[in-house]
C-alpha cells in the first residue's frame, strides 16, 4: 500500500514537473504572474511528492518488503538498519531516485529562497530545472521503476553488495549527487539567461552560490570515494583513474572553472558569454557522469546495470539537454552584451588562465576516458588508458595551475604589473625553493620531482595565507590594526584561503605518499614478528568473529616502537554467505602524519596468512586536504553577499 | 531470473582485490623492484582498469609469475613488454603506445591547450581598448 503511495506520488510529479516545465514559460514570455507564479508552485509539490516516494522505499527497505522487486535485488532480513537505510541508492533504480530528490530540493530551494529574483528569471529557472525533472522522472517512471512488484514473494532477499556495506559509501553517493546535481541550477540559469538575452550583475551573484555549493559537495564527494577505495579495497590505493572516478572528477574540474569565471562576471561583467558556455558543458559532463555510471558503458566497479535502453534514455536526454543548449548559445549569445575589458595583467587574466588550463585539463580527462572506446568502435585494436597516459598528459597541465594561483590573488582586477605582484610574493617563493632544495639535498638528488612537488605544495599554502598577511597589513601596522583588519575581512578571503590550502596540502601529501610508502607482504602465523618503516608488528592471533550478515576472519596485531606496543590493530576479511563474496575491513593506525595499514589476506596450507603491511606518510593529508578545500567552499558561501536578501 | 542470475555473478565477481602475493616476491630485490614497476602498467585483462600489480585476479598473478620468469631468464624491461603484448595484444598495456590511431590521444591535451591559449589571446585582443591606455 505505501509502495503504490510512493509509485503514485512519483507519477503526480512527473506531472507537476510537466507543468513547471511549460507553463511557466510561456508566462514569463505573456509577463503574466500568475502563470509565473505557477513554477514555484509546482517546484515545491515536486519536492514534496518525490520527498514522498523516496521516503516510502526507505519505508520498504526498511520493512523488508519482499514483494518490491528492488527489496529483494538489493537488501536481505539480516543486513544492518543502517544498510537497510543506505541500501536504497545503493542500486541503479534508488540511486536515480536520490538524483532526481535532490534535483527537486534543488528547484525547490530556488522556489523558496529566490525571492528577490525578478519574477520572469525565476520562472525561466523553474521551467528548465521543470524539463529536467520531467526527463529524469520519466526515466524512472518507464524504464527504472523502484517500486516495481513482485508476483511471488520471496522470504529473503538477495543481498547487497559487501563492498557497499560500509559508512563510507552510504555518504558517497549522496555528496556526489548533489555536486553533479547543483549544477543544474548554472544550467538553468545558464539557459534561462539566453532565452531572456540579458545576463546582469544580478544573475551572477544568483549563480555564484548554487555553483559553490555543488563544487563543496563534490569536492566532498571525489574527497570521501577515494577515502572508501582506500580502506576497502586492501592495497593502499586512493585514486585509480578509473573511468568512475574520472567521470566525477572532470564535473569538478569544469566546475573549478566556473567558480572562478563567474567571480569575473559577478565583479567584473566580464567573460559572460564564456561563463555561460562553461555552466552548460558543467551540468553535462555531470550528466555524462550518471550515464557512464548508470549504463554500465564502460565496465567498472560501479556499473550495476547492464540494460542498454537505460543508457539509450540517458544518452538522449545528455543529446537533448546539451545540444538544445548549445543551440539557444549560438542564437542567443551575440544578444547577450560583451563585457568590461581587461588588461593582459590582471586578476581577470589570471583567471581567464586558471579557465582555460582547468577546461584543457578536463578535456584530457575526457579524451582518455573515452578514447578506449572509439578505438573499440573503429575495430582495429583494444587499447588501455591509465595512470601513465594521466601522469604524462594531465599533471604536466597542472603545474602551471598551481603555480599561477598563488599569483592570481595578488593581482588587481582590470590592470595591473606582474613585478609588483610578484615581488609581494618574494618571501613564500624564498621559503618554497628553500624547502625544495632542502628535500632534494636530503634525498641526495634522487628524488628531484618529489622535492620539486613539495616546493610547489608549500609555495600554494605559504602563498594562500600571504594573501591574508598581505591585507591584514601584518607586520607593516601595528597589531592591534591588523586585527580590526583581520575582522572586516570579507569571509570570502578565508574562503579561498582554505580553498587553496587545502588543494596545497593533497599536492604536498600525493608527492610525499607516492615517494616514500613502504609495503611488507609476507605470510604470517600468529606470534610472528615484522616491521615496517620504523615500527614493529607482530601477529597476536586470529579468531573467526561472526557478525550479522557476515562471518569474519579477525587478525589483531600489535604496532610497537622501540620494543614498546604502543596500539592494537584488527583487519578483518568479510565473507557473507548469501552473495559468497568476500569483503576487506582493513586495519589503519593513524596519527594525523602518517598511516599504518594492514590488511588480511588468504591462509595457505601450511597456516600461515599472507599480511599486507604498508607505511603511508601524509595519506590522512589526502582527504583532510581535500575537506579543507570543500571547507573554504563553504566558509565563501557564508560571505555576506550570498546572504538571502543581501544587496551587494 | 536471467537478470538476477547476472546479478549474482557481478556479486562474486566483486571480490576484494589483493596484489601481490608473499610466493611470487623474487629474492632478488633488484628484479623485484622492476617487476613491480612493470607490473604496475600491465593492465590485469579481465579487470576494470586495475594493474596486475592490484589485482588478486587469477590471469594477474599468472601475469605477475610470466614478468617474473622473463626478467630472472634475463630479459629487459623492454622485451619483457614485447613479450607480454606479444601474448595479449596492447589491451594490456596501461600507457597506450603511441602510434597511428593514438596520435589523436597524446597530441590532443597538447593541442587543445595551444588552442585554448590562442582563442584566449584572440579574446584579449578583440576587446575595446580600455580607458587610459596608452
Amino acid at each position: 500500500m505505501i509502495t503504490e503511495l510512493g509509485h503514485f506520488a512519483l507519477l503526480l510529479a512527473l506531472m507537476t514537473s510537466i507543468i513547471q516545465a511549460t507553463l511557466p514559460l510561456y508566462g514569463a514570455h505573456r509577463q503574466d504572474r500568475a502563470l509565473m507564479q505557477l513554477a514555484s508552485v509546482c517546484g515545491v509539490a515536486s519536492f514534496l511528492l518525490v520527498g514522498l516516494a523516496f521516503a516510502s522505499l526507505i519505508y520498504a527497505f526498511v520493512m523488508d518488503d519482499f514483494s518490491v522487486k528492488l527489496v529483494v535485488t538489493s537488501s536481505e532480513i539480516a543486513k544492518p538498519l543502517i544498510y537497510k537505510i543506505t541500501g536504497v541508492w545503493a542500486n541503479h533504480e534508488g540511486s536515480m531516485l536520490l538524483w532526481v530528490l535532490i534535483l527537486v530540493i534543488f528547484a525547490a530551494a530556488i522556489a523558496l529562497f529566490g525571492i528577490n529574483l525578478p519574477a520572469p528569471l525565476k520562472a525561466r529557472v523553474l521551467a528548465v530545472q521543470g524539463m529536467i525533472a520531467t526527463a529524469f522522472i520519466a526515466f524512472l517512471v518507464f524504464t527504472s521503476n523502484p517500486f516495481e512488484r513482485l508476483a511471488i514473494v520471496p522470504p529473503d532477499g538477495n543481498g547487497m553488495n559487501p563492498l557497499l556495506q560500509d559508512p563510507g559509501l552510504a555518504a558517497h553517493p549522496p555528496c556526489l549527487y548533489l555536486g553533479y546535481v547543483g549544477f543544474s541550477v548554472a544550467f538553468s540559469f545558464a539557459v534561462a539567461a539566453l532565452i531572456e538575452g540579458k545576463v546582469d550583475a544580478t544573475w551572477a551573484r544568483w549563480v555564484r552560490p548554487w555553483v559553490l555549493i555543488a563544487w563543496c559537495f563534490l569536492t566532498m564527494g571525489i574527497t570521501l570515494g577515494s577515502f572508501w577505495a582506500y580502506y576497502i579495497l586492501g592495497w593502499g590505493g586512493w585514486w585509480f583513474w578509473d573511468p568512475v572516478e574520472n567521470v566525477s572528477f572532470m564535473p569538478w574540474l569544469a566546475g573549478t572553472a566556473l567558480l572562478h569565471s563567474a567571480l569575473v562576471v559577478e565583479r567584473r561583467h566580464a567573460l559572460v558569454s564564456w561563463t555561460i558556455l562553461l555552466a552548460i558543458l558543467t551540468f553535462s559532463l555531470s550528466l555524462i557522469g550518471t550515464f557512464v555510471v548508470r549504463s554500465g558503458v564502460l565496465t567498472s566497479v560501479h556499473s550495476f546495470a547492464t540494460d542498454p535502453t537505460r543508457g539509450t534514455f540517458i544518452l538522449m536526454i545528455i543529446m537533448v539537454a546539451t545540444g538544445g543548449a548549445l543551440l539557444l548559445y549560438a542564437l542567443r549569445i551575440p544578444t547577450v552584451r560583451q563585457g568590461a575589458p581587461f588588461a593582459v595583467i590582471s586578476r581577470e587574466s589570471s583567471l581567464l588562465l586558471n579557465n582555460v588550463l582547468l577546461v584543457v585539463a578536463a578535456a584530457t580527462v575526457f579524451i582518455g576516458t573515452f578514447y578506449p572506446l572509439l578505438i573499440d568502435l573503429i575495430g582495429k585494436d583494444k587499447i588501455s588508458i591509465g595512470a601513465p597516459y594521466y601522469n604524462r598528459t594531465f599533471i604536466p597541465l597542472f603545474i602551471p595551475v598551481l603555480i599561477a594561483m598563488v599569483i592570481g590573488p595578488f593581482l588587481k582586477w582590470k590592470r595591473d604589473d606582474l613585478g609588483p605582484a610578484l615581488k609581494k610574493l618574494k618571501s613564500p617563493l624564498a621559503i618554497a625553493v628553500i624547502i625544495a632544495f632542502v628535500v632534494a639535498a636530503f634525498s641526495l638528488g634522487n628524488k628531484i620531482l618529489t622535492a620539486s612537488a613539495i616546493g610547489l605544495s608549500a609555495w600554494i599554502v605559504l602563498g594562500s595565507f600571504w594573501v591574508l598577511a598581505k591585507r591584514i597589513k601584518l607586520g607593516t601596522v601595528a597589531t592591534a590594526q591588523s586585527f580590526a583588519i583581520l575582522r572586516s575581512t570579507p569571509r570570502a578571503y578565508f574562503g579561498l584561503l582554505f580553498a587553496h590550502v587545502g588543494l596545497g596540502l593533497v599536492v604536498g601529501a600525493i608527492a610525499t605518499v607516492t615517494t616514500w610508502q613502504e609495503e611488507n607482504i609476507l605470510a604470517m602465523k600468529p606470534g610472528d614478528q615484522t616491521s615496517i618503516s620504523t615500527y614493529g608488528v607482530k601477529l597476536t592471533k586470529i579468531e573467526q568473529v561472526p557478525g550479522p550478515n557476515y562471518n569474519a576472519e579477525r587478525g589483531t596485531f600489535e604496532l610497537s616502537s622501540a620494543g614498546k606496543t604502543f596500539t592494537v590493530l584488527t583487519a578483518e576479511r568479510r565473507f557473507y554467505p548469501l552473495q559468497q563474496s568476500l569483503s576487506n575491513q582493513t586495519g589503519i593506525r593513524t596519527n594525523l602524519i602518517s598511516n599504518i595499514y594492514i590488511a588480511m589476506g588468504e591462509a595457505d596450507q601450511s597456516g600461515a596468512w599472507t599480511v599486507r603491511i604498508y607505511y603511508h606518510p601524509l595519506a590522512p593529508w589526502l582527504w583532510i586536504g581535500g575537506f579543507i578545500m570543500a571547507f573554504g567552499g563553504f566558509v565563501s558561501l557564508s560571505d555576506r553577499r550570498f546572504r538571502v536578501g543581501a544587496h551587494a | 531470473m536471467k537478470r538476477f542470475v547476472i546479478f549474482i555473478f557481478l556479486m562474486i565477481m566483486q571480490s576484494p582485490s589483493y596484489a601481490v602475493l608473499p610466493t611470487e616476491i623474487l629474492k632478488n630485490p633488484e628484479l623485484e623492484a622492476r617487476a613491480r614497476s612493470i607490473s604496475q602498467t600491465l593492465r590485469c585483462l579481465v579487470c576494470q582498469n586495475q594493474s596486475i600489480d592490484d589485482s588478486d585476479a587469477s590471469l594477474a598473478k599468472d601475469l605477475r609469475v610470466i614478468v617474473r620468469e622473463r626478467l630472472t631468464a634475463g630479459d629487459s624491461d623492454d622485451q619483457v613488454f614485447n613479450y607480454v603484448v606479444a601474448r595479449y595484444g596492447n589491451f594490456v598495456l596501461l600507457q597506450p603506445p603511441v602510434q597511428s590511431d593514438t596520435l589523436i590521444l597524446w597530441a590532443a591535451p597538447f593541442v587543445l591547450l595551444l588552442l585554448a591559449l590562442g582563442l584566449a589571446i584572440k579574446y584579449l585582443r578583440k576587446q575595446p581598448p580600455l580607458e587610459g591606455q596608452t
